[in-house]
């Protein structure tokens, strides 16, 4: 008798994923059991790639059963390696696929969050694409969206995705369990070009400074930042001092589901419940000189219920927000764009201040008004904001351009 | 074995069918027949009841009195989709006659017909000359019909009833409503299906016409989609079809983001070309990316106020939205999807019931595919030379039928929307397993990882030169999915045995598709 491990989905209805068994033995041949849907066209690749696994895993007698729906290479190798582990936990290797070639390198702190992607991390099919809706980040998701019995293979299909997966210059984020889950979720992503770590329910900077030393301790290319997100009455009061906990913060998320529970009361559409959290976090963010982003939209066939939403979360101070569905991410961008008259005013602006700095003016007047200093910095934003998603071009100053409606 | 000839398009086809020589395509436009079309005998009006009631008590009497004998061609048709109850008790009748050797010539058989497979191993058919899907199109690939399979479009089961290329002895016909005279329409009735279009040809050229229905009402029935002059027999039953199954109550738009993504880019691209203008003409059929498509590009024509003068469809309640909402002046229908599509086809002027003579036959003087200025179309695989697969997967087993799709790729501008990669199988490929569609007909190709432009329409490239659009090299293209699905794929390995030819749309043979593994 040998030891067992399954992972994986099976079943007629799964697509893009397999399921694995493997039964580990002590003497004998190794037995690849191989059924797929794309036998004709890849099999022999897979049979070999197995084969190539179970060595690098030290699984070298035994069987290995695998039900293929059309699984990519990389999902294939998440689910053999979680099956092997299940049936032998202390198996030391990992079974890495090669990384993707894609350049390295850290996102700048004030990078444009508006929107963030969430991916549930154990399912391979909606990560393939997701870049190429044009999220500004893509959340790989080991927290809520992964079931308890899900939580180890959801880290190494994690880890896969990370090397393979090309997110089309989205930001890529992952967020982590709570507490020492958390923790162990570190050594799984952190050495493979995670740009951000979120971190959910934060009650006190403690923990993310735990979080920041656990990536510390990790090698890993460049520098990584974290995203706190609050989600308790006691987060919300504390939401400074997590701010400000690590340089490495460069955003504070509110997470509105929770906090709701956690206040007790229902969340309603309006958001009266939480008005105060969602400005106390805005101005502990702002305080902090890091991003505020507001929670998600959770009824993906509303549209104009999105729009409004981004529209109040933009009118409290909040630079994003998250999504749950691609079709989310153009609504979430159009409503977090300067308007055009918001545009055009801004450019007046900042000619009029870079006009007087020229002459040696103290004072910026706009016709007859006086422009005060905390005005010029709002337009400067603006103006970077509208470079950012492309209504103003870089060299707007040179050009009278036609500010897109 | 069967003898092979090589086509114009480079792919070896066999050089008769079932005994009888067939013409290897030639390329596109270059097989011109010379001589007249088929007609059927001469009928004289004394042979008929005076009193023009043709019923008779059931489809055995009717197969007797049409002198149905061993080796004929009975067709049917696919207007009730797979919820069809007529076909097989016609075999069934056929069966108990102890008829054999029939050809069955369905404009298009679905999963509904697998009775039909015990009728072939019993000998009662011979073989199918339809598209076959499902259990028949296993039973087809697996090698197990005794004659070689013929895959044909609308157009081009039209153009072999006309042409004389296929001889159809009696023709039955599925008839929503009929009287006894044999007028007979689909858009009304308990079993309504919108029309009866696919019947069209079959009433006019067949030996003998048999109508079945289910809804008999007084003479005479209006509107009459088929003419009761062209009838020999009327045929009550209980029922002719599972009316759940004929349309469906609601098509539904796609939910996958990535064909939302797709079906938004094919309608920019269209905006961007200039397609989209006062007066223009479109057509995409019902499945879930074209009909977002069909959504998308009604936003595009709201926002700029543009009507459309066309729509061609399949209907669905998508298009009867946009004519009621004033967005088109005519639906122009080869078939009706769902209710909406059946009771706006009955109410509405507009809605327009077409056949696949007007919209679809080579051999006529025009038709309409060539006028529109837009065609979305499916496939399961294209290559780099933008020729496309639509008749099998990769694997070589058949999928589904032409249908309209070959005659549609003479419109001005053809589109295929398709997903670049479909969980580990890549669409865009080398060469494609099954050549349905040749590469100079098809003008762009539109993934969620961006638009290719065949390089023969210079005037595209140049009408969406500067444009936002994700342009890509289709070759740059192919590697790039090749790099996410682990390198291009083994070919199938299939056997030598010919299980079904494919016809391009002037009768000749485009390519033709080999026995797989069971």
């Amino acid at each position: 008798m040998g030891i067992r491990g399954e992972a994986g989905t099976r079943g007629s209805t799964v697509r893009s994923d397999c399921w694995v068994a493997v039964d580990i033995r002590d003497h004998g041949e190794l037995e690849i059991c191989l059924s797929s849907k794309v036998e004709g066209m890849y099999g022999a690749r897979i049979r070999s790639r197995l084969l190539e696994g179970c060595q690098v895993l030290g699984v070298d007698h035994g069987r290995v059963e695998v039900e293929d729906m059309g699984a990519l290479e990389w999902v294939l190798d998440a689910r053999l390696e979680c099956a092997v582990r299940r049936a032998r936990p202390d198996t030391p290797a990992e079974f890495l696929p090669p990384g993707s070639g894609l350049a390295h390198a850290a996102t700048p702190r004030d990078r444009l969050r508006r929107s963030r992607l969430y991916l549930p991390g154990n399912q391979p099919k909606l990560m393939l694409n997701a870049g190429l809706h044009g999220p500004d980040g893509v959340i790989l998701d080991l927290e809520d969206a992964v079931a308890p019995a899900e939580k180890d293979s959801a880290r190494v299909l994690v880890r896969n995705a990370l090397r393979r997966v090309d997110f089309h210059g989205a930001e890529r984020m992952v967020r982590i369990n709570q507490g020492p889950r958390g923790l162990e979720d570190l050594p799984w992503i952190i050495p493979h070009h995670v740009h951000v770590v979120l971190v959910p329910k934060v009650e006190n900077p403690a923990q993310v400074i735990a979080v920041a030393e656990g990536i510390a301790e990790i090698d890993h290319l460049h520098d990584v930042w974290i995203m706190p997100i609050i989600e308790s009455a006691l987060g919300a009061w504390k939401a400074y001092e997590i701010a400000t906990a690590h340089p490495s913060v460069v955003a504070l998320a509110v997470g509105l589901e929770d906090y709701t529970a956690d206040i007790g009361v229902p969340r309603t559409l309006e958001g009266r419940e939480s008005f105060w959290a969602r400005s106390q976090i805005v101005n502990a963010a702002i305080a902090a000189g890091v991003q505020p982003i507001d929670t998600v939209f959770s009824d993906v066939a509303d549209e104009a219920g999105l729009r409004s939403s981004v529209a109040e979360a933009k009118a409290l101070g909040f630079v994003g927000k998250g999504c749950i569905h691609p079709r989310q991410i153009g609504p979430v961008h159009e409503a977090f764009a300067p308007g055009v008259a918001e545009i055009s005013r801004a450019r007046d602006i900042v000619l009029a201040f870079e006009d007087a700095e020229k002459r040696g003016l103290g004072v910026v007047a706009l016709g007859s008004k006086m422009i005060d200093a905390p005005v010029v910095k709002r337009a400067l934003t603006t103006i970077r904001t509208a470079i950012g998603v492309g209504l103003l071009a870089d060299d707007w100053r040179d050009t009278h351009q036609e500010i897109p409606e | 074995m069967t003898k092979l000839v090589t086509n114009a398009a480079g792919r070896e086809v066999p050089a008769e069918i079932n005994g009888v020589e067939a013409v290897p395509f030639l390329g596109v436009g270059a097989h011109r027949p010379t001589g007249r079309k088929a007609a059927p005998p001469i009928s004289v009006c004394q042979d008929f009841p005076y009193d023009g009631d043709k019923t008779v008590q059931d489809l055995k009497t009717a197969l007797v009195n049409a002198g149905l004998k061993d080796g004929m061609t009975i067709s049917s048709h696919h207007h009730l989709r797979d919820g069809d109850m007529v076909a097989n008790q016609v075999f069934a009748a056929a069966a108990e006659l102890g008829i054999k050797d029939l050809r069955w010539f369905p404009s298009a058989a679905f999963p509904c017909h697998a009775p039909l497979i015990d009728l072939m191993e019993q000998g009662v058919i011979h073989h199918i000359e339809g598209s076959m899907n499902g259990p028949l199109g296993a039973y087809c690939s697996e090698g197990r019909m005794r004659g070689m399979g013929v895959l044909r479009s609308h157009g081009g089961r039209w153009q072999a009833i006309q042409d004389g290329e296929v001889h159809i002895d009696i023709a039955v016909i599925a008839a929503p409503t009929a009287d006894p005279f044999g007028n007979a329409t689909g858009d009304r009735g308990p079993t309504a299906c919108g029309l009866l279009g696919f019947a069209l040809a079959d009433s006019q050229y067949a030996d003998h016409v048999i109508v079945v229905t289910d809804n008999l009402v007084e003479f005479p029935c209006i509107p009459w989609q088929i003419q009761g002059n062209n009838v020999d027999q009327v045929v009550v039953l209980d029922q002719i079809g599972d009316a759940g199954r004929i349309v469906s109550g609601t098509t539904q738009i796609t939910r996958s983001p990535d064909r939302l993504l797709i079906a938004e880019l094919t309608a920019r691209f269209c905006d961007e070309a200039g397609i989209v203008r006062d007066g223009f003409s479109f057509q995409a059929g019902a499945g879930g990316t074209a009909l977002s498509f069909a959504l998308f590009l009604r936003d595009i024509m709201r926002e700029r106020r543009i009507k459309a003068r066309f729509v061609r469809g399949g209907s669905t309640q998508y298009l009867v939205d946009m004519l009621e909402e004033g967005l088109t002046d005519f639906i122009l229908d080869g078939q009706t999807f769902d209710l909406e599509g059946v009771r706006s086809m009955r109410e509405n002027p507009g809605h327009v019931n077409t056949s696949p003579f007007t919209s679809y036959n080579w051999h006529g003087k025009g038709n309409f595919a060539s006028m529109l200025d837009a065609v979305v179309l499916g496939a399961t695989e294209v290559d780099v030379n933008f020729n496309a697969n639509v008749v099998t997967h990769s694997d070589g087993r058949l999928l589904h039928g032409i249908g309209g799709w070959q005659n549609c790729l003479f419109s001005k501008c053809t589109i295929l929307p398709v997903p670049s990669f479909r969980d580990r199988i890549p669409v865009i490929v080398d060469r494609v397993t099954t050549l349905t569609g040749p590469g100079e007909l098809i003008d762009v190709i539109v993934t969620e990882r961006g638009i290719c432009i065949n390089p023969l329409r210079c005037d595209l490239i140049d009408a969406v030169r500067g444009s936002s659009l994700p342009l890509r090299d289709i070759h740059e293209l192919k590697s790039e999915i090749e790099d996410i699905v682990g390198g291009p794929p083994d070919k199938p390995v299939l056997g030598d045995k010919i299980t079904a030819a494919i016809k391009w749309v002037d009768g000749t043979i485009i390519d033709c598709v080999r026995q797989v593994r069971a």
